[in-house]
């Protein structure tokens, strides 16, 4: 005899269309035009921040740099949906929600930049910094929901990783114990549909992400991430699961990458230009703004303004950046440890006689 | 007065003692729950401190590292239980990425203190992958301690300093010394210095170096000098990194002959190290060639010939008489 014994389905959930068509009833925040105009000038200011650091790299005045041109909603969106209490653990493309967060764009330049002060936030001291190692990140998540729970606090961590991240088995094992412990963590995959020059269908068999969120016992959805409306609500009502004892949740946010992996990629050598072209029809940005101009509640006066006010803001972090002295190069030891331990202090001392000399 | 006790049971009273001292540390690692670990190190610790504490984990090495390193930065002082070392390289992407990198990365601004225990080393009859040394793999990495205790009373107090430092520790337990002597130890919550070697024995003929299970037959080759009317300073070197080289280097001062023992395979091992830094900064005190009885750099073999492998007292010896043949 053969019988069901479990079946499972992948809910996918959008608001506004690619041509900023509301498609469903909308949430409440929706109706709010100044929230929708806080989340815009977020989304916009990550754009010029990303079309600035390309050009600082191009000119090199900036290191290797991952451009998030295309995904502002998915960060935008993580970070409207976040409380100041939870913990973002990010991986290196959600610059938009670190701003959200109090990162300063200053200081991820200084990070791609070359400086490790530029994880050293002024303002943002409980998030985690950008994680260069493909999903590991996952488990720190799981381990900031492990110590919110031991402590019984009302607080969620939310960690992004890229659609490569999900082949990986820290990934899986992350949100296997997760779902074990019903911790408060949100996981986000953001889909931009390329690990690198790999397209997502060759990454997986699987019909849709979210579904690697069935194995582990967790709740896994999709959202469109070009549409910043979905992307907050979808996000907001998993960390209100999350802190109220529902568990974790995988979102696999639909994206598109519209440029190179980083400055150090070239996209065209595995993609067409007019694939690129077909997806920049689905710009998150253009489709909130013609959401908001159909309302009435945008116009050119303040889209220029929005511009130039952006531009000023990316401006200045510039030379916030490089107005930044190299730190000396006995820095390297002085947070390898809280206290350097006595073997290390020679090498210090040898580093720093021959800065002295020259050497 | 303390109760006499195993190195393993020294481990188990390190662990409650410092869970009963402070409620941010909690165990973490396969098994360490209802069944006390694979070697009972955390036997009874969930009963007395609750599932919340004490807290069993899929089958996930690299997952249950990186969830201490999350723990860490909120507080907590997570000590994960390795089953068996040879079982430790998943977590090493999360300890050379990320534990032994967060504190730098960061500034300061996170850290993670931490411990990640794993029984090490052959001897034991063990299926394979259950027998390795690889401490010079994790010594390797910077912004790490690695840290080997040789007896029940120095895995209490070494284990209890882990515990309370302000960063991640590797802390290797050699099991073949679990449970093969009693030592009596008062539970008083002394910690012992985590950047200095130990010497455990005095002489003026000869330095024997050595770490783990290998002081067993290094203090045997000892005895067996100490026959022939031959002294040897046999120093422990317990804390692997930092390497504490000022206290070999002033045995070495003195007796102008050293003989440095470990299970470890020899090309890069942590003997190497100590070698290179007697040839840079103890060359001219050595009256003898520096010698090393090192596992070989072939594959653990499977019981039947691990003794052959391992190092043994008449390895020991052999090579400390080769030592002493030089005037």
């Amino acid at each position: 005899m053969r019988r069901e014994v479990a079946s499972f389905h992948v809910d996918l959930t959008s608001y506004v269309d690619a041509d900023g068509t509301a498609t469903a009833d909308l949430p409440a925040f929706a109706s709010d035009p100044a929230e929708l105009a806080t989340m815009y000038r977020a989304m916009m200011l990550t754009r010029t921040f990303d079309a600035k650091a390309v050009a600082l790299q191009r000119t090199g005045r900036l290191g290797t740099f991952a451009s998030s041109l295309g995904q502002e909603a998915v960060a935008v969106g993580i970070g409207a949906a976040m409380a100041p209490d939870d913990v973002f653990v990010p991986s290196f493309r959600e610059h938009g929600a670190m701003f959200m967060r109090g990162v300063e764009p200053g200081e991820l330049l200084l990070y791609w930049g070359g400086d490790e002060r530029g994880s050293d936030y002024a303002r943002q001291r409980h998030d985690f910094p950008i994680c260069v190692p493909i999903g590991t990140q996952a488990a720190h998540a799981v381990g900031v929901a492990l110590a919110f729970a031991l402590r019984g606090l009302p607080r969620a961590a939310l960690c992004t990783f890229g659609d490569g991240a999900t082949s990986r088995g820290d990934v899986y094992e992350s949100m296997n114990f997760a779902g074990v412990r019903r911790l408060p963590v949100v996981f986000v995959a953001n889909n931009n549909q390329w690990a690198i020059s790999v397209p997502r269908r060759t990454q997986s068999a699987a019909e849709t992400l979210a579904q690697k969120a069935i194995a582990a016992g967790i709740t896994g959805e999709q959202v469109d991430g070009n549409d910043v409306i979905a992307m907050r609500a979808v996000i907001a009502a998993a960390l209100d699961r999350a802190r109220s004892g529902g568990g974790p949740t995988l979102v696999e946010a639909l994206t598109y990458r519209l440029t190179d992996h980083t400055t150090a990629d070239d996209a065209s050598r595995y993609r067409s230009d007019d694939e690129v072209s077909e997806h920049w029809k689905a710009d998150p940005v253009g489709r909130l703004r013609d959401f908001m101009v159909a309302r009435g509640w945008w116009g050119r006066e303040q889209e220029e303004h929005l511009h130039a006010d952006c531009t000023a803001a990316i401006e200045q972090a510039v030379r916030r950046y490089e107005a930044y002295v190299p730190m000396p190069a006995s820095s390297m030891f002085d947070h390898l440890y809280a206290v350097l331990p006595h073997a290390y202090e020679r090498q210090r001392d040898e580093l720093v006689a021959g800065e002295r000399s020259g050497g | 007065m303390g109760e006499r006790l195993t190195l393993v049971e020294a481990v188990r009273l390190a662990i409650g003692r410092a869970m009963a001292d402070d409620d941010a540390v909690v165990v973490l690692g396969e098994d360490v729950g209802a069944n006390g670990g694979v070697f009972r190190a955390t036997d009874g610790l969930a009963a007395r401190f609750g599932s919340g504490r004490v807290i069993d984990t899929p089958i996930s090495e690299s997952m249950f590292v990186g969830v201490a390193v999350g723990l860490a930065t909120q507080g907590f002082r997570p000590i994960v239980e390795y089953q068996f070392m040879g079982f430790l390289y998943p977590g090493l992407d999360q300890l050379a990425n990320h534990a032994s990198r967060l504190r730098n990365r960061t500034r300061g601004r996170l850290s993670c203190p931490m411990v990640v225990r794993a029984p090490y080393g052959g001897g034991v009859h063990a299926p394979e992958h259950h027998s390795e040394s690889f401490e010079a793999m994790v010594a390797h990495i910077p912004g790490l301690r690695v840290v080997i205790p040789s007896s029940p009373a120095k895995a209490y107090g070494l284990l209890l300093a882990a515990i309370a430092d302000p960063d991640p520790v590797v802390f290797l337990e050699p099991k073949r010394m679990y449970r093969s002597t009693r030592e009596e130890i008062d539970d008083d919550g002394e910690a012992l210095p985590l950047d200095r070697c130990f010497t455990v024995r005095h002489g003026d003929d000869l330095t024997l170096v050595t770490w783990g299970a290998s002081t067993i037959e290094t203090l045997a080759a000892a005895d067996a000098l100490a026959a022939e009317g031959v002294t040897a300073d046999v120093i422990d070197i317990a804390t692997i990194k930092p390497l504490d080289i000022d206290t070999i280097l002033h045995s070495v001062e003195r007796t102008g002959r050293c003989v440095i023992v470990h299970e470890a395979p020899r090309t890069g091992g942590v003997g190497a190290e100590i070698a290179a830094a007697l040839a840079g900064e103890g060359l001219t005190s050595l009256l003898a060639p520096v010698a090393r009885v090192t596992g070989y750099d072939t594959v653990m073999p499977l019981f039947r010939n691990e003794h052959h492998y391992l190092p043994g007292t008449d390895r020991v010896l052999a090579a400390a008489h080769r030592s002493l043949e030089y005037a």
